[in-house]
Formats: C-alpha cells, structure tokens, sequence
C-alpha cells in the first residue's frame, strides 16, 4: 500500500440550471478513483454551491496510482428519479509523484459534458502521500519524469542520453462493442474517455519501467498516440528517448567541463575524425554485432535510399495471398541497442557529430481484429520491421543513428499505413555512456574547424557512396566534403552557420485511387506510395531551389489514406546553409524545340521563374559571400560549367528519372514540359504566394535569421474541412483543391494575425486527415511570435554571439546567460546607462509591437542599431567582467536572478481572477526562463452533439469545442501551479458529421509539459549578481493568480 | 470546392474591434463583409475578399458565444472559455452596453415590456439603426433594469457592480433605469429638441434629491422610486401661489433684487405669476403618476417655453431662478422652507439644463 491518495472537494461556481422550476441546482459531488468511490453532501439550491468536503482519502498501490485518473463527477441530486449526471472532471495525478514537480493540484476545473460540453467549474485540491516501495519487482515507474520537449529540458541538463524507448497497449473501442447499441451516446463517450485515460496511464507506466531499467530517470521527446483502428480495436502507442537528467542547479556544473579543452579528451576514442568519413562504423568503440534478420515484402521495387539519403520506404502487406519475399539478410553490425533512434530534435552542443539524410519508411498493413489485447504482438512486429528498414537506411548512410525520429500512422477503414522517419546521424558517444559527459565540445575546439558546419560533413565514404550526390568542399572551412542539398527532420543546430532568413515550404500532393476493398486496396496504396514519394521530393527540391535555398529541416512528410485518394503533404523549413553550395537555379526544357510559339512560351516561363528565384533571395535575405571557385579548389567538376549543356543533358534525363532520385547530378534543375502535368507542375510552383511583409514562418523551433523576439505569443489552432465537387475529380484538379486549401488557410492566418506584424510564424503543423469521400480536412496549430523590427540585430548578433561565446569560455556557468540575452535581448529598456540610448529604446519598449503603428520611423533607424549594437558589446563586457569576479559564488547567483525577476515581474491584471496561461508548440518562451517542469499534460476529449444546427453547425460546434479543450488545458496548468504549457501538441482532431441527422462527433488528443516560467525583463541583474543566495525559487511565480 | 467547416482559435481569444463594431451594429456577415472591403482593408493588407469573408464568420462566431457572457458580465471575468486580457475584457463589456443616441431617446421613459420590443421595427425604420442592434440595445436596458429595480443602495454603484461598466456608462444607465421606472415622457413633439444628456442630467438630479435613497440609504428601491412622502408634502407649496399677499410679496422681494440686472426685467415682471403658478402647479400635481410622467412636458409648457418666446438670455433665466428660490426664505408665513429647497433646488439645475434652442 504504497500510496495516499487525498481529494477535498471544495466549491462549484456557474453551474447550469437542472432544476426549470426553481431555476436552481440540487448539486453533489462523487469522486472516484480505481473501484472505491466517495459522495459529497447535496448542497440544496444553488449555482455556486460551496461543499467543504473532508479530505476524501484513497489507499491505493502506486501502479493504480499512474494508470489510474482521479474521476470527479457532479449531479444533480433528484429525489423522485435518477439523478442528473451535469459533468465530470478527469484529474491526472501522475505529477504528483515525482519530486520536483507539483506537490499539489489546486484549482477551478471546468466541468466537462460529452454533450453539453463545459458546465460550470469545479474547486478541487488534490494531494498525494507516497510511501517509499522497497519491493524490486515493482510494476510502477514512479518517479520517472516524461518530457514531450524533444529537447533537453531547458532547466535540467543530461547526464546520459540512453536512446529509444518505445511501447503500446490495445484494447477493444468501447464504441465499437455490442454494448454500444443499448446504451446512451454519453455513456459511451465517456467509457472511451475513460478508458484512453486508463490506458495511456499504463502505457506512461510501462515506458517508465522500461528506462528505469536502462538506468535513465526522464524520457524526453515523448510522443504518445492514438489509433483508431475501428472494430479491429485501439491502439495506445509511445515513443521517446531515455535520459538520465540532473537538475541544472545542482553543484555538478556540467558546462564548465564541456567547455575546457582537455588534454586526455584528444586522446579520446570516440571522436570520428571526420575525414574518414568511413561509410562503415567500425571506428566506434560502442558498435558491436547483432544480427538482426529483416524480413520485408516489397510489392514495388523501388530504391530504398533516394536523394539525400532520403529513404523510400517500400509498401509491403501482410498475410493473404501475397507471398513474403524474403529480403536479403542483413548483418547489421551497428549498435549494442537494438534501435539507435532518439526523438530529440534539438541537441546539446557536440552531441550532433554528422549528418546523412532523412531516412524514411512505409508500409501497408491490413487491420485485423485484435484478438488478444494483453499480447499486442502483430502490431509490436509491425513497427519492430518498420524500424529495423529505418536502422538499415541509417547504416547504408554511414551513420550509426537516427534522430528527429518519429513515427506516425494513417488508417482508412482496414487499411493502415504506417510511416517512421528521422534523420540519419553519427552522434558523439559519449553522451550515451555512463559517467562519462565531459567533453562535447572537444572536437570543434581541438580541430579548430570553423563552428556551425561539422554537421554538414558527409558521414559516408566519398567513393563509395549509397546514392549518387554531388559532393563539394565545404565552403565554410574548405577541408571536408558536403553534399550540395541536405535534408532533415531535427531543428537547425543553434551553431549552424545560416545565410539569411529561413521560410516554410510545402509540398502538396494528392492522388486518386479505385475503391477497392482489403488487399485490393492495400495493393493499389503501395503501388501508389512510391510514386508520391517520388512526387513530394521532386516537389520539396523544386521549391527549395526556387527559393534559393540548400537545405530543409523540420522536414515532415505525411502521407494520408482515404476511400478514393491519398494525400501527400510535406512541410519543412528551408534555409540557406553557409557551409553547402549555392543551389542552381531551375531550368525548363520543352520537349519540341522545334515549334518556335512554344519556344517562346518556354522562355517566358524560365524568366518568370527566375524573377522569382531572384525575388526570394531579396526577400529572405540570401546573398552569402562570393567564393571564386578557384579558392575552393575543388577536385569536383565544377557543376556551374555543367549547366551550360543542359539542353543535351535534358534528353539523357530521360532515362535516369524513373525512380532514381538523383537530381543532385545536376547543378541546375532541369524541369522537363513534356505534357500537361509537367505544366501544372511548374505553375503550381509558382503559384505559392510569399507571406505579407513583416511575416516569416517555419515549422522549426525558431526561425534561422531571427533572433530578436520580443514576448507577445499566440498560439492557435484552425482547422479547415473542403467539399469536393465528385463530377471532376482529377489528379490535376485534386491538386489544385489541396494547394488552394492550404494557401487560403495559410492567407487567412496571416490576416487574421496582422496586428501582430513583425512576427514570425513558427512550428507550423499540419495535419491532413480524409474523414470522408470528398472531404479533406487540414488543421493547422502553430504560435504567431512578434519579434523587434529592428533587423540589423541579427548581423550584429553574430558578433555579439562570438563576443559571447568568448565570454563563456571565460566563466562558464554564464552559459545559461548567453542564450537567454540573444534571444530575448529586447524590449531593449533594461539597458538603461546612456541617454540616447534610452530615447532609442523609449519608442519600442513597453508598447507590444502589435499595437505600434506599421509605419516605423526609419530616419533614426541608423542610429538606434548603431546605439544598439554599442550597448549589446557593453553588456556583453560587463557580463564578461562581472562573472569574473563573482567566479566563486555564481552558482548561487542564479536563483538570486530567478528572485529578482520574480519580484519584478508585476501580477498581469490586478482585477482578472484567471490567471493568464500561455500556451505554445515551442519548447521555451520568448523573453521569459522556465523554472520548473510541472509534469506531462496528456489529455484526451469526445464531444458530440445532437443539436448541430443549434450550436452553429459544424463551424459552431468545433469552434467551441477547441476553445473549451484550450481552457482545460489551461486549469489544469494552473491547478498545477504552472503559467505556461511549452511543447503543446494537438496530435489528434478527428471529426465526423451527419449534417442529416443533426449530428456530429469529435475527439482531440493534446499534450504538453506544463511548465512555470519568470519573465526576464531585467537583464542588468546579471551583471549586477550578488552572492545573497537567500532568496529560494519559489515555484510559483507572481504571474499565476488562481 | 466549398469550405464545410473553417474555424480559427487561439489560445488568446482574438478580438477585431472594427468587427465588433459591425456586429454590435447587427450587420449580417454578407453586409460585414461588403462594408470592410469599402473600408479599403483588402489594399492595405493584400488579402482576399475569401479572407475577409472568413474572418468576418470567425469574428461573428466568437462574438456569438461571448455574447452569453456579455449578459452577465461578471461570467465574463470568471470564466475560462475564452482568455482574453482584462482591457480586452473591458472594452467587449462596455461597446456592447453603449447605444445609440437615436434609439435611446426613442424608449426612454417608456415601458421596457413585450409591447415596447413590438415597436423597434417602427424605431429601426425610423433611426436607421439595423433591427437587431436595436434589440440588442433594448434588451441592454431592461436585462439592467430587471437586476438593479429591486436592489439596495446607490444605482449606479448597483450598474456598475453587476455590469461592471465605466462610471460615465453607468450613470446613463441609471438614467435609464430611473426614467424607465418613473415612465416620464420623453416623445412628445415638444421635447424632441432635448438630447439624451440633458434628460440624463435631470435624472440624476431627482435621484440625488427626489428618491428615498435621498433620505435614507437602507431601502429597497431607494434610487429608482421618488420618495412618496416627498411628493405628497409639494402640495404644502401651494399656498406660494394661492395665497395672495404671498405671491405678491415674492414677486416684489425678486423684482428689487433683480431690477436693472435683467435684460428682460419688464417681461418678468409681467410674467412672474405665471411662472410661479406654473412652477408651484407641477410640484402639487406630482402626487399623481400621470403628472409625474408629464413632469418634462409641463416644465416645458410652463416655464421654458414662456420665456423662450420672451428671449430671455439664459443668464437672466440663471438669475431668476436663484433668485426666485432664495426669495421664499424672506416670506415670514411660509413654513415649508427645506421642502421648498428640496424641490427647487433640483427643479432650478433641471430648468437651467433644458432650456435651450
């Protein structure tokens, strides 16, 4: 009996009426936890009933205690009949188990009806007492903390990285079982709420058990999701990465060692020179062989690595009468742990030694019943086979590890796609062994190579390489070879040395398909999927060249099944990389050079596109430095001089194409005319608007090129449904429809946001979804950050970086400063030392950018960024100077800064009784620190209706309900003590309609990491630390008011 | 290609104030739409009438939802639906109680009942305010009235407290409430050339002297009721009039102190026992509701419109009137010098507000 579960039920407010004759509310309370429940008093009449219940107490084992949620149910009490349910409150308690976290859940919850939705709220105080368990054959994980961040947390630094841990449980769909039919809407909702409640619980438990067992004390970059596989069942599933995480106060400073060049570091082992650029791995000390057999059906046969490493997964199905073809048996000699894989995406420094490709896979799998939910072994073999083709992509790339590894699933009626995709990596070892993280940074110090460009290096051997690329010096240090385009799914490293401004780029595809049923059907997908992959990369690479641009990340690429199409949709964030080739430009060749109209027609078109390939190198501010090729010295045919004979070249294309995806033969992009399609193809290239002046977007972290943002955030979601006319359905006219979806809505957005213009739109996140024959539904959530006008920061920037890192190398606990004064270095007032620079600062502090006029007065513009680059060279002096002298003492200066903002920081609205919760895909704030992580927010809702028309329609009902998921997510931050939610994710939106009945469903599955943060408007504290280390961090800060 | 379904949520709930301001106006979307593309937003922005028509739903949909909230302002601030900062908050709540000059003096003073909401389509034909502002404002009115009629203390502090709006708002709703209340008639031909201020200005005026609330601060209804009492007693003023000597000892203390300081002396002085009768009349008559409702119609008729017709300049009608009130204090035989004060006192500040052009 390890645990004490405590719950007093305090107050309601806004109840709805139940009671028409008396307009009043007889209201009690039943709380539930596993099978004991207990019941409030009746409070008679009233809406705001104030219950003061005792401490209901719970005496459960901590494995109950984390899969179980805390079920709140309010009623109505009625004495003549049954009494009314008004709503229920699910409670996940599993923050209260870890230490560091919350030690207390407090608040108003909304009380939530699958029918009526919010209903009123709630005042419940949750408390736990835990009992040290000595017993080693425990099932629970308590304790084990999950991140969705798919970073290091930003207060915690790792001590070891062990890798992937992965697990999924199924159980029968309530809704689909006989039961359903006898009983109500209501009842069966809420068993499915229930139950997804129960068994994401244990699958959190089960991963826990699991990195206990590799020693680890965290998982980061947790992805947990859901299938809907209809009859044949549910299907919970979780990926993430094992860590073991210190607590960044703690006394180990883990920066200072990473950061002094060592002597005996440059004896060390693990370091891959990267001139070897070895495609086998054996030079790394921690590979040793496992055999592992891959079986693997291809029904195409297309080549599995295509450009850049970027892996085609190949369709295969499952049983019936399709005969297995046993692939070759692959001795992969690659790593003690069965799947290198980590769903991180951004890295500490030095983690990221090279970078292959994207690695990709696919299959098509038939759903079958599930008939044994406590042994989920087909589906656990599935995602084993997907993962082992993803190892063996990862390998022929020369890199022993994948990361920025996801994995998703796309379900249509018995028809299943399943996709896993990361990048390719060599990773510094030493973070994945115990006891041994010093040293990450050895190498860019002991080499003394150029810093932002490492990872550009080819980790695969030159003359034996796994596709066919077009290799050049690097043009950032000139003494490695890297490819002219590079593709990836992590974040941009912070050091990555970037030219410009970075922007979105999609890649639209849809493609029809027969109606057919089972492994009719499950054939024609995978024959269509490599033509789609094919497509979407044709597409990526297009408009990553018309942009001027050579290389993606972020690259996410999903491939959606429906009853008569599939849709491709590729998002990534493309940027120029100092350290790669310019792309070529793109060049159109017709097929009849003969007919002089079309030869004219053919120009026109060539001009037009490089207008605009010209426009957007203005536009994202793209002119990197002219290199004479003679400097570079490249033993590499030079590609320009290739470009000249593109015509002759155009007709040996022909036969490459098919599915080699090499287009990396040639500098300059050849699109070929030769029918309609290719048409299309190029209009639709040129079709993709730039947003308005003043708005950026990605789908990254943060936005290569700025750095300056300033902290007005707004996260949103929106979501799209189209109606296909059925009478033309063609591939071309599907892809006009899916292209104008997207852009509208992306054209809305920017409107709708104007008021915050200049900013930046970022983690941008689509998501396609066919629920019906002639439906496409796109949902979109991203977060609209403002950031200062003043662009000549960012050229600065890189001085004040260096000065910077120059500092840092002197005192190194202040790398934790160094970030947090580059990001957030604006509103620009806490530097107040000289006039003019206040006078220069007075007209952008303050006031939010949204509310400054559009018109910014650019005659003292010269003088503002001259001013501002003065003092941010002074602030960083005096930071170099002032943590000299403090050397000793700085530990503790860091929670007198947290202090002092906090003091600082003036409660948001004086009046509001809600406390203002922030919400953001990102994993930190802008302007603001994180001081603690308050646990996983992992939250999933049905709301349906029978009333459409009533609510407002489809719009009406799907509006409110978004808003009403936001506000839960909310409460139960507050009632943690949080102010923010970083990381927050809405992985699932699926919404069904039946306009004809009046009714419509939907279910949404968001997560996040509830955090607490201070805002970091005073930066002068740094400089002015005193070693007073009296004031404790308190977890609250002054901004939460609930 | 048709969109079924295109929502946008943020986390903080995106409030487009010109939007607002159509909504709060009852456009339809289709008329919101077409007067933003007049307003030369598309050329500023770049963007789509498919835009504008998009994010005009989306406005109207959350507008449509916080509407509820809007009722009982208060909810506003406590529920978590929508996150919206408190200034937001603020302006939301008092765009949607402000109203219309035209329509306001349409229904003041009238019945805030079914039979009053059949005529708005009578008062949006004729004030060219759309039908469902008109509503909306009406509704304002009387959702008002129905929380604060019954309630103690100071009326405006009660608006203010349960509507949660400015002090200026606020005050105007008192206005309305009490005028509501007290039915006093405001269409009449005659009055048509007074402004909402200036029957505001009265109100508070009466309220501040003429209610319970006047007298005592612990009664129910004491701001929204005249005091009885009060009324009953005016009849005791009378005798001003009736009694001869004494209403020709009132007129000679006012005609000495005003000789040679009135541009318009003669015509006082040949009209002062006509004003007075006038003045003393309507404060006798208040005992009755229907006098009190013509209260604006007889002060016009009795005092403001015989001196407008002599053109008498607004500081000569300023100095009679002080010195017409301050000249009972003189009178030896007259006993009912507070009553009298009460009543002029107020009568005066209304007089002096509504006589103008």
């Amino acid at each position: 009996m390890p645990g004490k579960l405590k719950v007093k039920i305090v107050a309601g407010r806004h109840l709805p009426v139940m009671d028409r004759a008396s307009d009043l509310t007889d209201a009690f309370v039943e709380v539930k936890f596993g099978n004991t429940t207990f019941k409030t008093d009746v409070y008679l009449k009233s809406l705001n009933p104030q219950w003061n219940s005792e401490w209901f107490k719970f005496e459960v084992d901590d494995e109950d205690l984390q899969d179980e949620p805390l079920q709140i149910t309010v009623l109505d009490h009625d004495t003549y009949s049954a009494n009314d349910a008004i709503g229920k409150v699910y409670i996940d308690i599993d923050p209260l188990l870890y230490s560091e976290a919350a030690t207390v859940i407090s608040g108003w919850f909304p009380i939530y009806d699958t029918i009526h939705g919010i209903r009123g709220e709630i005042n419940v105080i949750v408390k736990v007492d835990l009992f040290n368990d000595l017993n080693r054959f425990r099932q629970s994980s308590c304790g084990v903390k999950f991140f969705c961040t798919t970073s290091i947390p930003k207060c915690y630094r790792a001590v070891i990285i062990h890798g992937f841990v992965e697990e999924l449980v199924v159980n029968e769909d309530p809704e689909y079982q006989w039961i359903d039919r006898i009983r109500t809407p209501r009842a069966s909702n809420e068993a499915r709420q229930r139950l997804i409640s129960l068994m994401s619980g244990e699958l959190q438990r089960k991963i826990g058990l699991k990195v206990l067992e590799m020693r680890g004390n965290a998982v980061v970059g947790y992805l947990q999701c859901f299938d809907l596989e209809g009859e044949s069942g549910l299907v919970v599933r979780a990926i993430g990465t094992a860590c073991t995480l210190d607590k960044l106060s703690s006394p180990a400073a883990f920066l200072p060692a990473c950061n002094s060049p060592s002597k005996e570091m440059k004896e060390s082992p693990l370091v891959h020179p990267p001139s070897l650029g070895c495609r086998s791995t054996q030079n790394s000390p921690i590979h040793t062989a496992t055999g592992s057999r891959l079986t693997q059906n291809f029904s195409v046969s297309v080549p599995t690595l295509i450009y850049t490493g970027m892996g085609s997964g190949s369709a295969g199905k499952e049983g019936g009468p399709f005969k297995a073809l046993l692939r070759q048996q692959t001795q992969s000699a690659l790593e003690q742990r069965e799947f290198p894989f980590f769903t991180l995406t951004a890295f500490p420094p030095g983690f990221l030694v090279h970078v292959g490709g994207v690695v990709s896979a696919r299959s098509v799998k038939l759903l079958d019943r599930i008939h044994n939910p406590d042994e989920p072994e087909t589906r656990d073999a599935w995602w084993a086979e997907i993962r082992q083709e993803i190892k063996s992509h990862a390998k022929a790339l020369g890199c022993h590890a994948v990361v920025g590894y996801s994995e998703s699933t796309s379900i249509c009626e018995e028809v299943c796609i399943l996709s896993a995709s990361g990048t390719a990596a060599v990773l510094n070892p030493r973070f994945l062994q115990d006891g041994t993280v010093e040293g990450c940074l050895e190498q860019r110090l002991e080499e003394n190579l150029p810093v932002g460009c490492g990872f550009c290096h080819i980790p695969y051997d030159e003359l034996n390489m796994p596709f066919p690329a077009h290799l050049t010096y690097c043009y950032n240090c000139r003494k490695q070879k890297v490819p002219d385009v590079l593709f990836t799914t992590i974040d941009l490293p912070t050091d990555a040395a970037v030219v410009g401004k970075g922007c979105l780029i999609q890649a639209r595809l849809c493609r029809l398909k027969k109606k057919a049923q089972a492994e009719a059907n499950a054939t024609a997908i995978s024959n269509l999927l490599p033509f789609m992959e094919y497509e979407v990369h044709t597409q990526l690479m297009n408009k990553l060249k018309l942009k001027g641009m050579n290389a993606l990340f972020g690259l996410r690429i999903q491939i959606t099944v429906g009853e008569n199409m599939l849709m491709g949709l590729a998002s990534a964030t493309g940027v120029y990389l100092a350290a790669l080739p310019t792309p070529g430009g793109i060049q159109i060749a017709g097929k009849t050079p003969n007919d002089g109209s079309y030869e004219q027609h053919i120009s026109h078109m060539q001009k037009k596109i490089n207008d605009t390939i010209a426009k957007n190198k203005e536009l994202y501010e793209i002119n990197p430095p002219e290199i004479s090729e003679e400097v570079i010295g490249s033993p590499i045919p030079e590609p320009r001089q290739r470009s000249r004979l593109l015509r002759s070249q155009s007709e040996s294309s022909d036969e490459v194409i098919e599915l080699d995806l090499s287009h990396g033969k040639k500098d300059a992009f050849v699109l070929e005319i030769d029918d309609t399609d290719a048409m299309e193809d190029v209009h639709s290239l040129l079709t993709d608007v730039p947003p308005p002046s003043g708005f950026y977007s990605c789908n990254t972290e943060i936005m290569p090129g700025i750095n300056n943002w300033t902290s007005e955030i707004q996260m949103f979601t929106s979501v799209r449904v189209i109606r296909l006319s059925s009478l033309n359905l063609t591939n071309q006219a599907l892809n006009k429809n899916f292209n104008d979806l997207c852009e509208n809505l992306l054209k809305s957005l920017y409107f709708k946001l104007r008021s915050m213009i200049p900013c930046c739109l970022c983690h941008v996140n689509f998501t396609v979804s066919l629920p019906e024959d002639e439906l496409i539904q796109v949902t979109v959530t991203a977060v609209a950050i403002t950031f200062d006008k003043n662009q000549a920061l960012q050229t600065i920037k890189t001085h004040v970086e260096k000065s910077l890192q120059r500092a840092s190398t002197d005192n190194e606990e202040l790398l934790q400063f160094p970030l947090e004064l580059c990001s957030d270095s604006l509103p620009p007032h806490p530097f107040p030392p000289a006039k003019e620079h206040l006078e220069s600062a007075s007209s952008n502090s303050g006031i939010p950018a949204a509310q400054r006029a559009t018109s910014v007065d650019y005659s003292s513009f010269a003088d503002r960024c001259s001013s501002w680059i003065e003092l941010i060279k002074l602030k960083a002096q005096t930071i170099r100077r002032g943590s000299i002298k403090t050397t000793v003492t700085v530990e503790k200066a860091s929670p007198v800064a947290e202090g002092n903002f906090r003091n600082r920081s003036a409660p948001p609205c004086a009046n509001s009784t809600v406390g203002v919760v922030k919400m953001t895909p990102l994993s930190f704030i802008p302007g603001a620190k994180i001081t603690k992580y308050l646990g996983i927010i992992n939250m999933f809702f049905i709301r349906e209706t029978t009333s459409l028309r009533e609510e407002g329609g489809v719009s009406g009902f799907l509006h409110a309900f978004i808003a009403e998921v936001f506000a839960m997510v909310r409460a139960h931050v507050a009632a943690l003590g949080g102010n923010a939610v970083v990381s927050y994710i809405m992985k699932q939106c699926v919404f069904m309609e039946n306009p004809n009945k009046n009714q419509a469903q939907c279910l949404i599955n968001v997560s996040g990491d509830a955090v607490v943060f201070v805002r970091e408007s005073d930066l002068e504290v740094i400089s002015t630390q005193q070693p007073t280390a009296n004031c404790q961090p308190l977890c609250t800060g002054g901004e939460v008011t609930t | 290609m048709t969109n079924e379904l295109d929502i946008f949520v943020g986390n903080t709930t995106l409030i487009d104030e010109d939007v607002y301001r159509l909504w709060l106006d009852g456009y339809s979307v289709s008329d919101a739409v077409a007067r933003r593309v007049r307003s030369g937003i598309l050329e500023q922005t770049g963007a789509t009438a498919a835009v504008l028509q998009s994010d005009t739903m989306d406005h109207y949909r959350t507008f449509h939802m916080l509407e509820r909230l809007l009722h009982a302002p208060p909810k506003l601030l406590h529920q978590l639906i929508f996150q919206i900062p408190p200034s937001r908050q603020a302006l939301l709540i008092e765009r949607y109680y402000a109203f219309d000059e035209a329509f306001v003096r349409e229904v003041l003073g009238k019945k805030l009942s079914k039979g009053t909401k059949k005529d708005l389509d009578d008062i949006s034909t004729k004030t060219g305010i759309t039908l469902k502002s008109c509503r909306r404002q009406f509704d304002n009115f009387k959702r008002v009235f129905k929380v604060v009629e019954e309630m103690r203390g100071s009326l405006v502090d009660n608006i203010q407290q349960h509507f949660l709006l400015s002090d200026r708002l606020s005050r105007d709703y008192a206005a309305i409430v009490f005028f509501a209340n007290n039915r006093f008639e405001t269409g009449k031909k005659k009055l048509q050339y007074l402004s909402f201020g200036d029957f505001a200005f009265c109100a508070e005026l009466m309220i501040q002297n003429w209610t319970l609330g006047a007298v005592d601060s612990q009664v129910d209804d004491m701001d929204v009721d005249l005091d009885k009492e009060f009324l009953q007693d005016l009849k005791e003023l009378k005798v001003l009039v009736a009694d001869k000597d004494l209403l020709d000892l009132h007129k000679s203390l006012v005609c000495t102190a005003l000789r040679g300081k009135l541009s318009v002396f003669s015509e006082m002085e040949a009209n002062f026992k006509n004003l007075s009768r006038g003045l003393v009349n309507v404060a006798a008559k208040l005992i009755h509701n229907k006098d009190v409702r013509d209260l604006f119609v007889d002060l016009i008729e009795k005092f403001v419109e015989p001196c407008r017709s002599d053109h008498w300049p607004l500081n000569d009608v300023r100095l009679f009137l002080n010195q017409y009130s301050a000249s009972v204090h003189s009178l030896d035989g007259f006993r009912h010098q507070t009553l009298w004060d009460r009543y002029m006192g107020t009568l005066r500040g209304c007089l002096l507000r509504l006589y103008h052009d």
